[in-house]
């Protein structure tokens, strides 16, 4: 494996705790909204204290990702920052009111009626970021981000890549991931039983909708992102990948059906990995395909080296004080509201 | 309005917005640590009360800094594409070390912020320092960063590619070491200010309010010290620019022909046309002597290059006075600070001096913008000094107008909010009437 080839690894993995973690937060968001029943104030309160505490740490997954990207593969920074500017600009005005307006609602004064709209705020921000951000990803997978083969004009460069059915599936699949994530993590965070079951439901049926929409995207890569489709259907790899992530998505809904919350933590985990290591895989050694490969894209060996340094380096403090973070706050669901005052 | 113009502003606004939260990112949790000690170590409830109340107002702030930050890591591909794929592979590197320093920063801001009573006070403590280490640590690398693109190093530019990449030999540029020591110097003066001077609004009514004598005391043991320092590292900041950027420094000192024996020029408007300064004061040699600490030195004007080439002089040159005037002002307050201390002089009872630093509550934070103008706008049209003009960075998107007004209008409204926020939260703070008088009748400041 060359070093580009680890970097390029680690900025997925970056990306991949940055949906396991920071999607979760989205969908903590999107169950704000979609908050309902006898239960809602509850419902609220749980998302809010399971989400204030960790909420920046998970964000920075993301600019983790991003300052990787731009120091070791610069062009394929440059490039998506051109042809994305519009989705990315969008997805950043919602990544900047979600933050925002989720600190506004808790640290005002609580219970009037202003509170409310951060609130809502922050839970309409939490559906529409994810949206865009998956349109995005749909569009690098989609192979439309070519150097060539695009008629000049505004709408040819800066829109039609991003915007076509399988871009916006891959949307739509990005919500529903998070917001099952979400659900499925919830249940852990709480120990009311009604409130948990209240989860549970949310779990199951974001659970089943999944399928539906990994199926959509799946229809509608045939006709959008003909590479992508190829590889996760005829590569060597293909087919272990799918029964892997079957697997995983049926053991987690078993898990919730039968209320094996640990369980069902870590078999939706897995499976919306092993997602989106498909999509990886599917891709690779493009960054962004058809033209930009790893290897055509990656900076001088010495910044990869020194990079490398630097991330094993920042592991060896962050990783330990991650758990730390992790261990404060998740272990035990009797969480109280924010303590100070 | 033209693509460049529009590119160029919304980045001025994004980083203008963000540095605010930064510097208070960096500086505040140093006062909660210092308070929080004091807590632990005098067992006063009044200090960890301020704590409490400086870790909630910080938690906005926190916040507001984490996804204008955000904005700005996607900024340099979304309007700098061009210059992000010379510079990344140069330059990248403290932009990753910062990544870190962000996460470290974020993991402990909220064991510190959410932690109060879930773990030992100690732990509790360290989790403070660590905060304020790594906000520390995180301006540093981006403010290298920027050092850099004024003066780049550790590549070689053939046919506009970076070759013989040295990503440690650039982040020693030259520029680095004043620029971070200045700007986080900048940081504590800013903000031990602003928040000295909030209080000593409410020790002018209340001069015996214990709380507010307390905050006092610690936001000027943070802001005095790096007030005073502040002149020498401007100085050595612009002894730097003399030799490094000539242009930058004529256009901050309105210096249109190259003399030796150069005089300081002090306030006035540059008229380009005339090429000379109006209504200004000159303290003869004065320049050369601070650029060169040589009263004959020769400093280059803005007539040793073509006109083409000269940053827009007369906003250097007025941010630059701006900024030598607020700091002159803040060393002077934080000297009377010193001396009346030292004296052993009741500070809160000191009108004039209460009066004084609570003028000075915005100071620092418009000297730090103003010193951002003459480093950003002085270096034009140069994005990477004398390697890529900005013209040629600038992504071939067209409409930027659009996002330019967006953003200004999403932060101009958030700005307003947090201000809103903020202002609430200190108005219902000082009613602490328990507090009053309580430690400290008439007291002496310790
Ligand atoms: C509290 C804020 C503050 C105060 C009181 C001062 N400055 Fe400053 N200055 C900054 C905050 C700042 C800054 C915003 O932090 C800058 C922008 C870039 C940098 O590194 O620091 C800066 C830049 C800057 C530069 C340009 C550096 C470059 O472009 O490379 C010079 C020459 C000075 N300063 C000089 C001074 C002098 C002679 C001061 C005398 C009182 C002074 N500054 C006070
Ligand atoms: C936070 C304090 C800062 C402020 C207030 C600030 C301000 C500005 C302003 C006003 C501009 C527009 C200048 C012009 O084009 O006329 C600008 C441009 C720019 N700044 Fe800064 N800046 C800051 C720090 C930084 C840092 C730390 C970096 C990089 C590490 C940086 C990178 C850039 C880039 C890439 C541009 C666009 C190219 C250019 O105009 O030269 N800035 N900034
Ligand atoms: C001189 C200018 C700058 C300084 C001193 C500075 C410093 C800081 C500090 C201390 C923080 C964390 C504190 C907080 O969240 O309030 C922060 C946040 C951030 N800054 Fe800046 N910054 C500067 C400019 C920039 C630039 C040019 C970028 C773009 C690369 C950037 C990217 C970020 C990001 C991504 C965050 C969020 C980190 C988080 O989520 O905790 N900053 N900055």
């Amino acid at each position: 494996m060359t070093l580009a080839t680890l970097l390029a690894g680690t900025i997925f993995i970056a990306l991949n705790v940055y949906a396991l973690l920071g999607g979760a937060d989205f969908g903590g968001g999107v169950w704000e909204l979609f908050a309902s029943g006898p239960r809602r104030e509850r419902q609220r309160e749980l998302v809010a204290e399971a989400i204030g505490p960790v909420w920046e740490a998970n964000h920075v997954w993301l600019i983790l990702a991003v300052v990787l990207l731009l120091t070791c593969f610069p062009p394929a920074f440059a490039r998506l920052g051109t042809l994305l500017h519009i989705p990315l600009s969008l997805v950043l005005i919602g990544v900047v009111l979600r933050g925002s307006a989720f600190t506004f609602w808790r640290y005002g004064s609580p219970g009037d009626e202003e509170q409310r709209h951060w609130g809502t705020t922050f839970a309409i921000a939490s559906l529409i970021t994810p949206l865009l951000l998956g349109t995005t990803v749909g569009a690098i997978a989609s192979g439309a981000l070519g150097d060539a083969g695009r008629a000049p004009g505004f709408y040819e460069n800066y829109v039609a890549p991003w915007l076509t059915p399988f871009t916006l599936s891959v949307g739509l699949f990005a919500v529903v991931a998070f917001a099952f994530l979400a659900a499925v993590y919830l249940t852990l965070e709480t120990q009311e039983r009604d409130l948990r079951e209240d989860f549970r439901r949310r779990a199951l049926a974001s659970g089943a909708a999944l399928f539906l929409v990994a199926g959509l995207a799946l229809l509608l890569s045939g006709a959008y992102a003909p590479v992508v489709r190829t590889a996760l259907i005829f590569a060597a790899w293909a087919v272990p990948l799918h029964l892997l992530t079957g697997a995983a998505a049926i053991a987690a809904l078993w898990a919730l059906w039968s209320r094996r919350w640990r369980v069902a933590r870590i078999a939706a985990a897995t499976q919306v990995s092993l997602i989106l290591w498909g999509w990886a895989l599917s891709q690779y050694p493009y960054v962004v395909p058809p033209d930009l490969s790893i290897g055509a894209a990656a900076a001088p060996a010495v910044t990869l080296r020194l990079v490398l340094a630097a991330v094993v380096l920042g592991a060896v403090i962050l990783l330990p004080s991650l758990y730390y973070l992790f261990r404060v706050f998740k272990r035990s669901p009797q969480s109280s509201a924010i303590s100070h005052q | 309005m033209p693509d460049l113009l529009a590119a160029r502003s919304q980045m001025g606004v994004s980083l203008a917005f963000h540095i605010v939260f930064a510097v208070i990112g960096i500086a505040m949790p140093v006062m909660m640590v210092i308070a929080e000690r004091r807590w632990q170590v005098t067992g006063h409830a009044i200090y960890l009360d301020l704590a409490k109340r400086w870790a909630k107002g910080t938690a906005i702030l926190f916040a507001v800094g984490a996804v204008s930050g955000t904005v700005l890591s996607f900024e340099l591909g979304l309007l700098w594409p061009e210059f992000m794929r010379l510079a990344g592979p140069v330059i990248g590197m403290p932009f990753s070390l910062e990544g870190f320093a962000f996460f470290t920063e974020a993991i402990f801001l909220g064991v510190y912020l959410y932690g109060w009573g879930r773990i030992s006070s100690r732990a509790h403590l360290w989790a403070g320092v660590a905060v304020a280490v790594s906000g520390a640590a995180s301006g540093i690398f981006v403010v290298i960063a920027n050092a850099w693109m004024n003066a780049p190093a550790g590549f070689a530019l053939v046919n506009g590619q970076a070759v013989d990449v040295d990503p440690l030999a650039a982040m020693g540029n030259a520029a680095a070491l004043p620029q971070t020591i200045h700007m986080t110097l900048a940081a504590y003066a800013a903000t031990g200010f602003a928040v000295a001077g909030i209080h000593a609004f409410f020790l002018l009514r209340d001069p015996a309010n214990a709380f507010h004598r307390r905050a006092l005391e610690i936001a000027l043991i943070v802001g005095a010290p790096a007030a005073v320092l502040q002149p020498v590292s401007g100085d050595f900041a612009a002894r730097h620019v003399a030799v490094h950027q000539p242009l930058k420094l004529a256009a901050a000192e309105a210096l249109f022909h190259t003399q030796s024996g150069a005089p300081l020029t002090l306030g006035g408007w540059p008229d380009l046309t005339a090429r000379q300064t109006h209504f200004a004061l000159e303290l003869p040699y004065g320049l050369s002597l601070l650029a060169f600490h040589d009263p004959d030195a020769e400093v280059r004007g803005l007539d040793s290059a073509p006109q083409d080439e000269w940053p827009n002089v007369p906003a250097v040159h007025l941010s630059f006075q701006l900024m030598v005037a607020l700091g002159t002002y803040l060393a002077v307050v934080a000297l009377w600070v010193a001396w009346l201390a030292w004296r052993g002089k009741d500070l809160a009872h000191h009108r004039w001096l209460m009066r004084a630093i609570a003028l000075a509550t915005p100071f620092g934070f418009v000297a730090i913008e103003a010193g951002w103008m003459v480093t950003e706008l002085g270096r034009q049209p140069w994005v990477i000094y004398r390697v890529l003009k900005t013209s040629d960075a600038v992504t071939p998107m067209p409409g930027l107008v659009v996002p330019f007004i967006a953003f200004t209008l999403l932060y101009c409204f958030l700005g307003v909010i947090v201000a809103w926020l903020l202002y609430r939260q200190i108005v219902r703070s000082p009613s602490v009437a328990e507090w009053r008088g309580f430690y400290m009748p008439e007291g002496e400041v310790r």
